[in-house]
């Protein structure tokens, strides 16, 4: 069953099982990790909160990250998006914290689950609607109708942008899923090839496996980047209506 | 845009079709709906304390020490500034001081140079006038000296020539007329030893 590359993503029980009005709501080894992640990041954050002139070295990370993701949003939605600073930086580093957790060997990758990705994704895409409708009204349905289209293709064209509006919470939720699934499901199979090719064909799998390694840690910082900029863009477009 | 939809929709049925193949095998576990609702509930209650955690008390810690260290910043290079200038302006005052106590100096020494060559130029001139005063009365003395020499050599000159006379005659001759004889050579003598 281990041997299995699609063994890893298996979400099993860990203690009694919970249930509240017949829902199960048990700590999975998913719900551990994300713990983990959760308190990883709080105790760094914490850690880098002390009031010192000259930083020490965690303090300087939490200072890089906050200048990071302070320009980050700054750059790509503009002053209007310094309210929901705090969550998209709870977003990054929750979703780097987890993609980083899961490339320790024997752990658990909280977003290789399309449920997890997609909540987050679909949270996303609904609070930026409900943004983009408080700041602007019925006006925010311009969004739909780009200028300087001719009016014989308007009608394609916001059928065209309705489906990519509609399509952004997949598009989101799907990429980081897709991106840490496939990135574990093809670290496993190399190794599984380590190990029936033996001590004589193994190297080379092994080779590739800890060039994936790298890889899939580069993957891992690059998508919860990914995550957090098309958040911004999604916001920027609520935000400043360009159409 | 409508590619990377279309590409999507591929990739989503795709893994449908591939969990739908492998279902006996287990397929995907991420397709399997019994921990959804579970996994949602940690999510949830996971990411809203991290969520309020960072944004209620971390967050505004960080923001406040950056901002506390860009104004310390700008503040100590302020005071520096202020303490450039100082040192700018104690210097000159410094230079002036120097400069001040030199022109001092060389005052000072003028004009006691000054009050000394005055000192001695006064000594000098009393001494002068009294030289010239010593000159004059030995001048004087010398006048005084030289009239009554002549008056005495003549009364002398008298007197001895009357002596002689009586001497060599035995007998007093008038003294007016032999006072006028020795005066009368006398003049000439005189006259002759003055280079007239």
């Amino acid at each position: 069953m281990a041997a299995n590359p699609m063994y890893q993503f298996n979400v099993y029980r860990i203690g009694p099982e919970i249930k509240i009005n017949n829902i199960d709501i048990s700590f999975t080894n998913a719900s551990l990790f994300m713990v983990i992640s959760s308190l990883a990041i709080l105790i760094i954050f914490n850690l880098g909160t002390k009031r010192s002139i000259i930083p020490n070295k965690i303090q300087l990370l939490a200072e890089l990250s906050y200048s990071f993701i302070s320009k980050m949003i700054s750059d790509t939605a503009g002053s209007k998006a310094k309210p929901y600073f705090s969550f998209i930086f709870s977003l990054f580093m929750f979703v780097l914290f987890c993609n980083m957790f899961g490339m320790i060997p024997y752990s658990f990758t909280v977003t290789s689950h399309i449920i997890v990705t997609f909540v987050l994704a679909a949270f996303i895409f609904i609070g930026v609607t409900i943004i983009g409708f408080i700041k602007h009204g019925l006006g925010y349905l311009k969004l739909f109708v780009p200028s300087g289209v001719p009016m014989v293709l308007l009608p394609l064209i916001v059928v065209i942008e309705i489906i990519s509006y509609l399509s952004r919470p997949i598009s989101l939720s799907v990429r980081l899923f897709a991106n840490m699934m496939a990135g574990h499901t093809m670290m496993k199979v190399f190794g599984g090839f380590v190990v029936s090719l033996g001590i004589v064909g193994g190297w080379l799998p092994l080779g590739f496996s800890v060039a994936l390694t790298g890889l899939e840690i580069l993957v891992a910082f690059l998508q919860a980047y990914v995550f957090a900029i098309l958040t911004c863009i999604y916001l920027n477009d609520a935000l400043n209506l360009h159409h | 845009m409508l590619k990377k939809i279309i590409f999507q929709f591929l990739a989503l049925s795709l893994i449908f079709t591939y969990s739908a193949k492998s279902a006996e095998s287990g397929g995907m576990p991420q397709l399997n709906p019994e921990f959804w609702i579970s996994q949602i509930f940690w999510l949830v209650l996971t990411f809203g304390l991290l969520f309020i955690i960072l944004s209620k008390f971390i967050l505004p810690k960080i923001s406040n020490n950056l901002e506390t260290r860009k104004s310390q910043i700008l503040e100590n290079i302020e005071t520096a500034d202020k303490q450039r200038e100082e040192t700018e302006k104690k210097v000159k005052e410094f230079d002036k001081i120097i400069n001040d106590t030199k022109v001092e100096a060389k005052n000072f020494f003028n004009s006691e140079r000054q009050k000394v060559l005055d000192d001695i130029n006064n000594k000098r001139l009393s001494l002068e006038k009294d030289i010239e005063k010593e000159i004059i009365k030995a001048e004087e003395e010398i006048d005084q000296l030289k009239k009554t020499s002549q008056e005495k050599v003549t009364k002398i000159a008298i007197e001895t020539s009357s002596d002689l006379v009586k001497q060599l005659i035995g007998e007093d001759i008038n003294k007016s007329s032999l006072s006028a004889i020795v005066e009368d050579l006398s003049k000439k003598e005189m006259e002759k030893h003055n280079g007239i």
